[in-house]
């Protein structure tokens, strides 16, 4: 079975840091549901049976943002909504990316009225545009491999000099914690 | 755990929160705890925010805080003609796009006094039963998830996922699909379309059984949900609760058969209710109201007539493409529509339909013109939300999610 | 026997003799048109009335005429399961004297609904246990449904997201 198969005993192989951890970034992508509206429902068809996104390795949709590396922001984002979306960005840990899924994510779309951010490259970087309204399963299983690629383009050193975030820990006998 | 600021939560809705107890901002974090749940949850189904107040785990007190996912659609209404608000109806309830396209064409057809061809209104009445069909069993996954069952979601989204391949071929889209028109229905159903209706007819019951042994002799599902969440018949009217979640609690009302529209007068079929008012009960009756729209389903495929699906009304109904590019009378009443609006007379109308939640209803005022002067939707979600902060009382935490669940809310139309 | 449209007109002048009440007919719907100061009388009396019993209240909603003298008019439409009758109540509303009563006491559910109503278009409901706004944040300042509100709403009413890094 696959590599095990060929290596027989104490074997190994060189690599470099960088290839070895683009390999296994890219082929273990968390996802963070950022389910907002109609797009959430066609992400939770990507995880059913007949789109399957466990075969690129995504399927572990993880509900804590300390937990994941890519952000699905699916549906409409509002101008109220958009503070939550930016703090659980923000706790996200680096290196983290943006898939904005559909037409309102990416640029209002339909809803050209005054709650809507018409597009939330306003407020956050993102990586992935996604057309469709909302894209099908497909779609958003190409976006996954075009963020894969663009994963296996990043060096370990980019990330190198960039702060951690700024955490408030509330210890259990009342005293505020911060990292920096 | 971070600590809660004003940015987290206004004030306001702080002093809702705390207004039926005796306690104050200052030792609310000493005595009793405030849990933010939402917007960002998996257990919400959208973006609800519901903020709690606890003494241990028990709710004491609960505010729900909508309008994260408010779109302004009836002001879009009023912006927009009669047309052009189809494809974002679409959008409202999201897990059963069809019936809600129904519901407003409906809606504009009363407003402009028009009425459907037979075969489109049965047509309507197929695609409307199978989203409701589609919306409950993601209903039914989502409730069995929450309380962690999680096998039956990945079964009963792969049904739903044969529903879907039957909007593909019925109209090229498998989600939010813009099928009905004013006047009718965008095309003819195909043979295709409808022997793939048959074929998934014929399945889904013995894959829903399949699903049901699965939870239903469940020890921890079935003690998740019984008794959690109770509320009388009476209580159930006076909050407004429409749909599953008001048939859970043992009235029969039901508007197919309360004011039949469509043909759903000639057609046999029961209106499910469960007398418990529990969450239970809610779930029963999702789970037998899927087997009662199959029933319709097969009824109207074998009285489904011969003949045209879109009614020819030229100034009030858009004609088809192909008539539009052959021909010149055709062209310009396409031009017409288009640019100025279907003028219905004025006058306002209510029409409400039996949606899978529960009563949708659109409110338009028409002034004359092209574009509606007022659009209000009665969403079934928004209202069956109210009765959260009554039902979640008493009960432990983890038993929100269940409430939550059996109540069925869309954030898409709830919040508008 | 008495259609519903007959026993409502007859009951509600028999009831309420010397009010105005103009009862309005479009598309077989009934509207009966009354002034704001009877409102929750003439609820209470519908829902409690035991051959009416409109006791499911649907939806509560308002217009706004722009121009007209009464630029509000407060709809409701209410149901009653007995008759398997839908009715609207139409109540107006002035600008400068923007308020109604609260019919929260007589149909629970009117809570939100006019707390919607109140965030769209900023008609004060009279004792209403819990007036916040229900969609809009609560530092936003205006109503979006008045028709003086432009669709694309007021550059910096709302705030986005300062970016941190």
């Amino acid at each position: 079975m696959g590599l095990e198969a060929k290596l027989n005993g104490n074997s190994f192989f060189t690599t470099t840091v960088d290839a070895l951890t683009e390999w296994a970034r890219k082929n273990s992508v968390w996802p963070m549901p950022m389910g907002i509206s109609c797009c959430a429902i066609e992400m939770m068809a990507s995880g059913d049976p007949k789109y399957d996104i466990a075969r690129f390795g995504s399927e572990v949709m993880r509900f804590t943002p300390r937990q994941c590396d890519l952000m699905i922001v699916a549906g409409t984002v509002t101008y109220k909504m958009s503070h939550v979306v930016r703090k659980i960005y923000d706790q996200m840990p680096d290196p983290k990316w943006v898939i904005a899924m559909g037409a309102c994510t990416s640029s209002g779309g339909m809803y050209r009225s005054y709650p809507v951010v018409q597009g939330i490259d306003q407020f956050l970087p993102v990586d992935i545009y996604l057309a469709g309204c909302p894209p099908r399963p497909d779609n958003l299983l190409n976006a996954l491999i075009q963020i894969q690629e663009k994963i296996g383009r990043t060096k370990a050193r980019d990330f190198q000099d960039k702060p951690l975030p700024r955490l408030t820990v509330v210890q259990p006998n009342g005293e505020f914690l911060q990292n920096n | 755990m971070e600590k809660l600021t004003k940015d987290d939560v206004h004030p306001k809705i702080l002093e809702a929160l705390l207004a039926d107890s005796n306690i104050t901002l200052e030792d609310a974090l000493e005595n009793e705890m405030i849990l933010n749940m939402g917007p960002q949850h998996p257990a919400t189904h959208g973006v609800l925010r519901l903020l709690l107040r606890l003494d241990g785990e028990t709710v004491m007190g609960c505010v729900p805080e909508l309008g994260y996912l408010h779109r302004g659609y009836e002001k879009l209404a009023e912006n927009m003609n009669y047309y052009e608000f189809i494809p974002h109806t679409d959008r409202l309830d999201y897990l059963s796009p069809m019936s809600n396209n129904v519901a407003y064409a409906l809606a504009v057809e009363k407003l402009v006094g028009i009425e459907a061809p037979p075969r489109a209104q049965y047509i309507r009445m197929i695609i409307s039963e199978l989203a409701r069909v589609a919306s409950h069993l993601v209903a039914i996954g989502s409730l069995a998830m929450d309380v962690g069952a999680l096998t039956v979601f990945l079964w009963t989204l792969r049904e739903r996922e044969k529903i879907l391949d039957i909007w593909d071929i019925l109209c090229g889209a498998r989600f939010t699909n813009s099928y009905t028109r004013i006047g009718g229905v965008a095309n003819d159903a195909q043979p295709e379309a409808l022997a793939k209706v048959k074929w998934f007819i014929d399945q889904y019951l013995p894959n829903l059984d399949e699903c049901e042994r699965l939870i239903n002799t469940n020890r921890i599902f079935i003690e998740r949900l019984d008794g959690v969440g109770v509320i009388s018949a009476d209580d159930a009217i006076d909050i407004g609760l429409t749909g599953p979640s008001l048939r859970g609690s043992g009235v029969e009302f039901d508007l197919r058969r309360a004011q039949p529209y469509l043909f759903y007068n000639e057609i046999d079929f029961k209106v499910v209710t469960y007398p418990d008012g529990d969450s239970l009960a809610r779930y029963f009756v999702r789970a037998d109201e899927t087997r009662e729209s199959i029933k319709i389903i097969r009824q109207a495929l074998e009285k489904m007539p011969q003949g045209e699906t879109l009614l020819n009304q030229p100034k009030k109904v858009l004609p088809k493409k192909t008539e539009i590019y052959s021909r010149m009378e055709e062209l310009i009443h396409d031009f017409m529509i288009v640019n100025f609006g279907i003028n219905p007379e004025p006058g306002e109308i209510y029409h409400a339909v039996e949606s899978s939640k529960g009563e949708l209803g659109f409110y338009l005022v028409s002034k004359g013109d092209g574009k509606p002067w007022k659009c209000k939707i009665r969403s079934p979600s928004f209202v069956n939300l109210q009765s959260v902060p009554q039902l979640v009382k008493g009960h432990m935490v983890s038993d929100v999610v269940a409430i939550l669940g059996s109540l069925d809310p869309v954030m898409g139309e709830a919040d508008k | 026997m008495a259609s519903p449209k007959e026993l409502l007109e007859q009951r509600l002048n028999e009831k309420f003799s010397g009010e105005n009440f103009i009862f309005n007919e479009h598309r077989n719907e009934l509207t009966v048109s009354l002034d704001k100061k009877n409102i929750i009388a003439v609820c209470k009396y519908l829902k409690e009335e035991p051959e009416l019993a409109f006791r499911l209240c649907e939806d509560i909603t308002a217009v706004d005429w722009a121009t007209r003298k009464n630029r509000f008019s407060v709809v409701y439409h209410i149901y009653s399961l007995k008759m398997n009758f839908r009715l609207a109540l139409k109540a107006s509303v002035d600008e400068k004297d923007c308020n109604i009563d609260s019919v929260s006491s007589v149909w629970n559910t009117a809570n939100w609904h006019e707390r919607e109503t109140f965030d769209m278009y900023g008609i004060h409901f009279n004792n209403h246990p819990d007036l916040r706004r229900m969609y809009m944040p609560e530092e936003f300042e205006y109503h979006p449904l008045r028709k003086d509100f432009p669709l694309m709403g007021i550059p910096g009413s709302l705030s986005l997201p300062k970016n941190k890094n």
